[in-house]
């Protein structure tokens, strides 16, 4: 019951910060200097004022605040400005599956291999296993993924001809391998780090000692003992992978060229197309509340020091 | 320092490995074509990168080079072009001018249809060119249909679109009245304002008939997929009269808007055609490419404007003449650049029978233009110890960056002005730029809309939207009023040509190059030629057969 009222708390609290958020981005969008309807090509200035007023544009900007979160309301995140046949909404439900498979792929393997990694060179401290596998962890970290993108594409695409350079092609495996990778490395090197650091830690807690002392089989004191406080920190940090890998995917899918929502929203940036910025930053802040709600959650049932009512 | 050190050596690990894959070709060839050279491939598909989505497919409302390519191959007007840019009837199979070159009268080919299977008729086009210019329309270009009889009031919303001088004689012969002669009126038929829709599907679903779903086009090509930003792809219309022409069965457009991304899935063979190449990359292309490297004169100008209207260069032609002539505009191109740019020291860029009149001091060799340009200089009221002290203004890239260190650096040396340079990002220097309040010197390039000098000429007309530079001279606008009144030949050119004298001797611009057209194109697509506004139809290509021969 605790853990329910928790959760509707903190579900009401994120509608002050959503409105916040809402509110910020809609006069940074509008103070950016330039608009959708400057053109190298200029407007003749009758023609520009039509426009203007068929997207609301001629009104105080605060009105236009109204009207956008009226809208919002009833779902309606307003036409594209760039593409000029689609709604915000139908762009964000194109884009959005993109973006979300590249996402799960990535921290699903960021996950994987980062604690497994972590683990073996844990286990195996100061060997060296444990120093090479870090060596290499620190330049997955260190290495931004606009230099490994294209490195990785030189080598496996152009130079041994194994996988494509970019596109989607509806998702499939080969053309996700190389993106996927890209977004996923430096998350990777990082839970590593995250979990051999922490499972030192926990290796030489006392409660473990005691353990070995009560002749337990490794199996069992890593299974049941030293998994779950290890893996502490690592789920507390998915709420910042999150936020980072949907930041690192606008350089990735630039990079590959996947139509996903990282680049629509660099493009609406770009192109001043206030309708598209709002909505994906919108979007954004809706799941990355949603998630850091997800993962308090979690951490509750992980570690019951922490009580959710405090 | 550590980490960038670590990233380095990873780096270069890497890169040595990457090119060791492509040494393969010193025993394998590439035959293309078979024994004849025209063998042509089992599939013909065509895949070119269009640098960015285009914003609609709606032709009246497209606007940018991306959506022209695409609209190229997915309708036809009234003329069409071939592969060398030469026009050609398209749906109207003959037309012809009254004496005073005011009233076309199209006549629409009988095997014209739409990709539904309905006919083309007359009534069609003045359906689309009344929705081209209506303002409800919400149109960005409809100010390319000005030459129409009412076009402009129309526009501006004035006059209704029903009183626009096109009307319908029959099916088959469509009547276009002008305001004056228009002797490019032509090549404007070829601009996707000019292209017809098909009437009933964009009374039925509105703003959304350009959804592949719904959209019924009468080019070579149908639109059968468009994933934003992923890929348009098309698909052969066999509606089309022509299409008994048509080799190809598939045109993907993707919209890379990174060039150098563009080059990796080129060099991949995931891609047959880029639409630019990256300017950083140009010597390895060149080195590695050449074969496969096309460039090609294109109807565009790059210049450095004045602000005009603000002082130091308000009335101060003298100022402007130096800061012109101390330019080395050779180094700009084949130094800075070195794509094959073309120096200008005219506005307009030749096409067809105009050729710009280069003022005398371009026979000039660089050391006497730079003595004149620290006379005039002197007269302006500046000397090396009392230096001018300007700022040039251009859109974040990295090729303007060069060319305007250049550009300083010139000026520095030979009058000792000091420059500042300062970048924007390309929507906040549109609206700089526009106006006119803090710009001094700004940058500005122009391809022209259709193959006339006068879609240069009327940049610097004084009442001219996108005459940034502020350039008032009542003699110019007065030639170019005379031009326009003019049907086709010499002596509406030499008007122009006469106008472009005048304004050369005032120098409210600073011409610095004109530009090229640069692609990559695989050596199995045949039937593309180069041509100076680098139209490029799918329905001339062909995909030629490939084999790999070893050769041991």
């Amino acid at each position: 019951m605790s853990n329910f009222r928790f959760v509707v708390g903190r579900f009401l609290g994120a509608i002050p910060t959503l409105l916040i958020l809402i509110c910020l981005a809609f006069f940074l969008v509008k103070a950016a200097p330039g608009g959708p309807f400057d053109f190298e090509r200029s407007l003749p200035e009758e023609v520009e004022a039509n426009l203007r007023a068929a997207y609301n544009l001629d009104e105080p900007v605060y009105l236009q605040l109204v009207k956008y979160i009226g809208d919002l309301l009833q779902g309606d995140f307003g036409p594209s400005f760039q593409y000029r046949d689609y709604t915000v909404t139908e762009l964000i439900s194109t884009g959005f599956p993109v973006s979300l498979r590249l996402g799960v792929a990535a921290i699903l393997l960021a996950l994987f291999f980062g604690s497994l990694i972590g683990s073996v060179a844990a286990l195996n401290q100061n060997s060296k296993l444990d120093y090479s596998v870090m060596f290499f962890g620190m330049i997955g970290i260190s290495i931004p993924n606009f230099v490994m993108a294209p490195l990785l594409v030189l080598f496996f695409s152009i130079g041994l001809k194994a996988l494509p350079a970019g596109g989607y092609n509806g998702g499939d495996f080969y053309h996700m391998v190389l993106p996927v990778i890209s977004l996923a490395l430096p998350q990777m090197a990082y839970i590593a780090r995250l979990t051999r650091g922490s499972m030192i830690e926990v290796l030489s807690s006392n409660f473990v000692r005691t353990a070995k002392a009560q002749g337990l089989s490794t199996r069992t004191i890593l299974l049941s003992h030293v998994l779950k406080p290890t893996f502490l920190p690592v789920v507390s940090y998915l709420g910042p992978a999150t936020a980072a890998i949907i930041t690192g995917s606008v350089v990735v899918e630039q990079i590959f060229g996947l139509p996903g929502l990282g680049r629509y929203f660099v493009q609406g940036a770009l192109n001043r197309d206030y309708t598209l910025v709002m909505g994906v930053v919108v979007f954004y802040g809706c799941l990355i509340i949603f998630f850091n709600l997800i993962v308090d959650t979690l951490y509750g049932f992980i570690d019951p020091k922490i009580k959710q009512n405090r | 320092m550590k980490n960038r050190i670590t990233t380095l050596m990873f780096g270069l690990i890497l890169f040595g490995c990457g090119p060791s894959g492509d040494n393969e070709t010193t025993t394998k060839q590439l035959l293309v074509g078979g024994a004849s050279g025209t063998e042509l491939a089992v599939d013909q598909v065509f895949r070119k990168n269009n640098g960015s989505d285009p914003g609609t497919l709606d032709p009246h409302r497209a606007e940018g080079v991306p959506a022209s390519n695409v609209l190229r191959d997915l309708y036809e007007g009234l003329v069409s072009e071939e592969a060398n840019g030469n026009y050609i009837p398209g749906v109207a199979e003959s037309w012809t001018i009254s004496d005073d070159g005011k009233t076309y009268r199209f006549k629409i080919r009988d095997n014209a249809f739409w990709s539904n299977g309905d006919r083309i008729v007359a009534e069609d086009f003045v359906f689309s060119l009344r929705r081209s210019v209506d303002p409800q329309t919400l149109s960005n270009y409809s100010s390319m249909l000005y030459p129409i009889k009412n076009a402009r009031g129309v526009v501006l919303g004035k006059l209704s679109p029903d009183v626009l001088g096109v009307s319908a004689e029959g099916d088959k012969i469509l009547v276009i009245q002008l305001e004056e002669p228009t002797p490019y009126f032509i090549s404007l038929l070829t601009h996707s304002t000019t292209y017809p829709v098909h009437p009933p599907s964009v009374k039925k679903h509105g703003s959304a008939f350009t959804r592949p779903e719904n959209m019924i086009s009468n080019g070579a090509f149908t639109l059968s997929n468009w994933r934003i930003q992923d890929y348009i792809l098309l698909t052969r219309n066999e509606k089309y009269w022509d299409d008994a022409n048509t080799t190809l069965s598939e045109v993907y457009y993707y919209p890379l808007d990174n060039p150098d991304a563009s080059l990796r899935r080129y060099r991949a063979n995931e891609l047959d055609f880029t639409d630019t190449t990256p300017s950083e990359q140009l010597p390895w292309i060149k080195k590695n490419l050449n074969d496969e490297l096309n460039i090609t004169p294109y109807f565009g100008s790059y210049y450095y404007g004045f602000n005009n209207t603000k002082p130091p260069f308000k009335d101060n032609p003298q100022l402007r003449m130096a800061l012109s002539l101390a330019v080395n505009r050779s180094i700009i191109t084949d130094v800075v650049l070195g794509a094959g740019q073309i120096p200008a020291f005219t506005f307009v860029p030749p096409v067809k029978e105009y050729q710009g009149k280069k003022p005398t001091w371009a026979n000039l060799t660089q050391e006497e233009r730079e003595s004149l340009a620290m006379d005039f200089y002197l007269q302006a009221g500046y000397s090396k110890s009392k230096p001018l002290s300007i700022e040039i203004i251009y859109n974040t890239s990295e090729n303007h960056k060069r060319v305007a260190l250049a550009v300083a650096s010139m000026w520095k040396k030979v009058l000792g002005v000091e420059t500042k340079l300062r970048n924007q990002e390309w929507k906040v220097f549109l609206e700089t730029r526009r106006l006119q309040e803090e710009t001094e010197i700004f940058r500005g390039g122009w391809i022209g809309d259709y193959d006339d000098p006068y879609t240069f000429s009327e940049l610097l007309h004084s009442e001219n939207e996108m005459n940034h530079s502020g350039y008032e001279s009542a003699e110019y606008d007065a030639l170019l009023k005379s031009a326009s009144l003019k049907p086709a030949g010499k002596d509406r050119l030499n008007d122009l040509l006469q106008a472009e004298q005048i304004m050369l001797n005032d120098m409210p611009v600073i011409p610095l190059y004109f530009y090229v057209s640069q692609h990559l194109i695989k050596p199995w697509v045949s039937g593309l030629e180069g041509n100076v506004m680098d139209h490029h139809y799918s329905k001339y290509v062909k995909i030629l057969k490939t084999e790999t021969i070893s050769s041991e």
